[in-house]
């Protein structure tokens, strides 16, 4: 086995543990928890009250909604957090100074914020089910689709998180972005169809990868009658793959240089640099 | 230099020679300003040498450059045979780094993080040198049994000192770089700390450290290498940089109960001269021979005062050769 697979290995097994801690650890198991109640509560609210021209409730409609925004926030903003926040700490340093540790690392960290985004979804999913009528009874076919979206999700989601990661200077400058993403949130069709808004909003909204990972989960898990709320009445799961596709092409193209750039700029002394300029920010 | 170096290049394939580290007028520019200005200095196998300097004299520069991590200005830099610009991974592999950590891996527990790291090592074990370190003996060699299946994040300052010299040594590297390594460390781990490096170089690790520590130098280091204003300015054994610096000895003694003292390049001759004088009247008799410290601080001084004038020198030297 080359060298290069063996560290790949390698690093199945840190994501493996990186996983069993991150659910062993108080403050992350808090967080996640935290992320299902934010969840949960709009639901609660809203839950009977009926969608307009579709026969579904709000919460069955949001529900499914909020999966898909969950794994694109998972995949691009916890990618992000976590390559932040381990450029500062020297986590990814030590990663350099073993032969082959950058591919381990970067092999680990997908695994682990695949396993985060699949639990980060899994627990609203099993609350919300008995909460709203409607979800996921649609059986074999569902399954099927989730079976391509989520992956493709993840794909599209991940390398793009990597490359902010890469390119911000500190952990704090990913927490900046959270305003221009729950802006995106409004104009992605999450808590109310996309077709109420202005045609140009649309538009916009329909470009990033958070629209149509909605799209593709409420096509899996809500009834086939729901459809009329979508823009043209269909789950447009060509354009939906089309999308997500081209984000991964993007991704794809764009991380590998952006992150050897990065790994090649590390060293010892930018990396006390930025630990001196967090330490300003604290004390 | 030049015929030393052939020999040694001659006696064998590269990196199996004797010399481990080879620096030839290194230089450093970084935003505009020279950090490095030619240094040049070597390594044997087996020996412990120590950079020391002043605080943005260059000596993580230094270090970061022969780690691989950093690219240079210009200048020859040989690591295990090989230039570390373009050092491969095989390469990478019998290099050991000691990083300082912050809160890194702090969800790590010890055992299982030094386990996970020694794993990389293991497609480079060979005959003679077996990757990885067992980690069990390893956390034995640097006292973190008791501490094995603690979580990083809950390990007091000096255990993670030594978390962070274990991690650099879990491939067995054949040349081992730290980067003030001690800083922080209380008397007994720092004394725990030493005898670890000299076990190291025992069995033949090369070692480079700095430090700020001069007595830790003078104990640990085979050579020491003072680096100030971007140059090497003392490349020696610490006694013979004591002795290069300053041949002045301090004699200090009470004569009925009055302290007294002189400053002397003779000191025996001088001490019998005061007994034979004075008898039994002369008590608290202390000489104090230049120590590195002094060595040290007068070296720094005397570069940084030189500093213009010796490039005034150089300047016009270039002028005249061309």
């Amino acid at each position: 086995m080359s060298p290069v697979w063996y560290a790949a290995g390698i690093g199945v097994r840190r994501g493996w543990t990186e996983l069993r801690q991150t659910f062993t650890t108080g403050q992350d198991v808090f967080g996640y928890v935290l992320w299902t109640v934010l969840l949960v509560v709009p639901l609660v609210l809203v839950r009977d009250d009926p969608l307009k021209g579709a026969d579904i409730s709000i919460g069955a409609f949001m529900l499914p909604s909020m999966l898909g925004m969950t794994l694109a926030f998972t995949g691009i903003m916890t990618t992000a957090q976590l390559l932040a926040t381990e450029r500062e700490d020297g986590t990814l340093l030590r990663a350099k100074a073993v032969p082959h540790g950058m591919v381990g690392h970067l092999v680990g960290k997908i695994v682990m914020v695949s396993g985060t985004a699949l639990v980060s979804m899994a627990l609203p999913f099993a609350t919300g089910v008995f909460l709203v009528d409607g979800v996921a009874r649609q059986g074999g076919g569902a399954l099927l689709t989730l079976v391509w979206v989520l992956p493709l999700g993840l794909l599209a989601t991940l390398p793009m998180g990597a490359v902010i990661g890469s390119l911000v200077d500190s952990p704090r400058a990913v927490g900046l972005l959270m305003l221009p993403v729950l802006g995106l949130v409004v104009i992605s069709g999450i808590y109310f169809p996309l077709s109420r808004l202005p045609e140009w909003l649309q538009t916009v909204g329909q470009i990033f990868p958070v629209y149509w990972l909605g799209l593709g989960l409420r096509s899996a898990l809500l009834p086939g009658e729901a459809v009329a709320a979508e823009i043209g009445a269909s789950w447009r799961h060509w354009e939906t793959a089309a999308v997500l596709g081209a984000w991964t092409v993007a991704g794809l193209l764009l991380a590998p240089s952006v992150l050897r750039r990065m790994a090649r700029r590390e060293s010892g002394a930018a990396m006390a640099e930025r630990q001196r300029k967090a330490m300003q920010r604290v004390g | 230099m030049t015929t030393a170096h052939a020999l040694s290049a001659g006696s064998g394939p590269p990196g199996q020679g004797d010399t481990v580290i080879d620096v030839r007028d290194l230089r450093m520019r970084y935003r505009g300003q020279d950090v490095l200005k030619g240094v040049s200095f070597s390594c044997r196998r087996g020996e412990v040498v120590v950079l020391l300097g002043p605080n943005g004299a260059g000596k993580t520069t230094t270090i970061e450059v022969l780690e691989g991590f950093r690219m240079r200005s210009a200048g020859e830099v040989t690591v295990l045979g090989a230039d570390p610009a373009r050092g491969d991974e095989r390469w990478r592999a019998r290099l050991g780094i000691v990083l300082q950590s912050w809160r890194d891996h702090g969800k790590w527990r010890v055992r299982e993080l030094l386990s996970h790291l020694g794993s990389y090592y293991a497609p480079y074990s060979t005959d003679l040198v077996l990757r990885p370190w067992d980690v069990d003996e390893l956390i034995a060699a640097v006292g973190l049994t008791e501490h094995a299946g603690k979580r990083v994040a809950t390990l007091s300052g000096g255990q993670r000192r030594r978390l962070d010299v274990a991690v650099g040594i879990v491939g067995r590297p054949e040349l081992l770089f730290l980067d003030e390594p001690t800083a922080g460390l209380d008397p007994e781990a720092r004394n725990e700390f030493h005898g670890l490096v000299r076990g190291l170089a025992d069995e033949h690790t090369t070692v480079l450290m700095t430090t700020h520590d001069l007595a830790e130098a003078e104990k640990l280091a085979d050579r020491i290498l003072i680096l100030a204003g971007g140059r090497i300015v003392a490349d020696g054994a610490a006694a013979e940089l004591s002795r290069r610096a300053s041949a002045e000895a301090t004699v200090r003694w009470t004569r009925d109960g009055l302290p007294f003292e002189e400053a002397t390049t003779e000191p025996t001759r001088f001490v019998r001269r005061l007994f034979e004088e004075h008898g039994d009247a002369i008590g608290g008799l202390e000489v104090r021979r230049a120590s590195l410290e002094d060595t040290y601080l007068s070296m720094v001084r005397e570069s940084e005062a030189g500093r213009g004038a010796d490039e005034r020198v150089a300047h016009a030297f270039e002028k005249g050769a061309s």
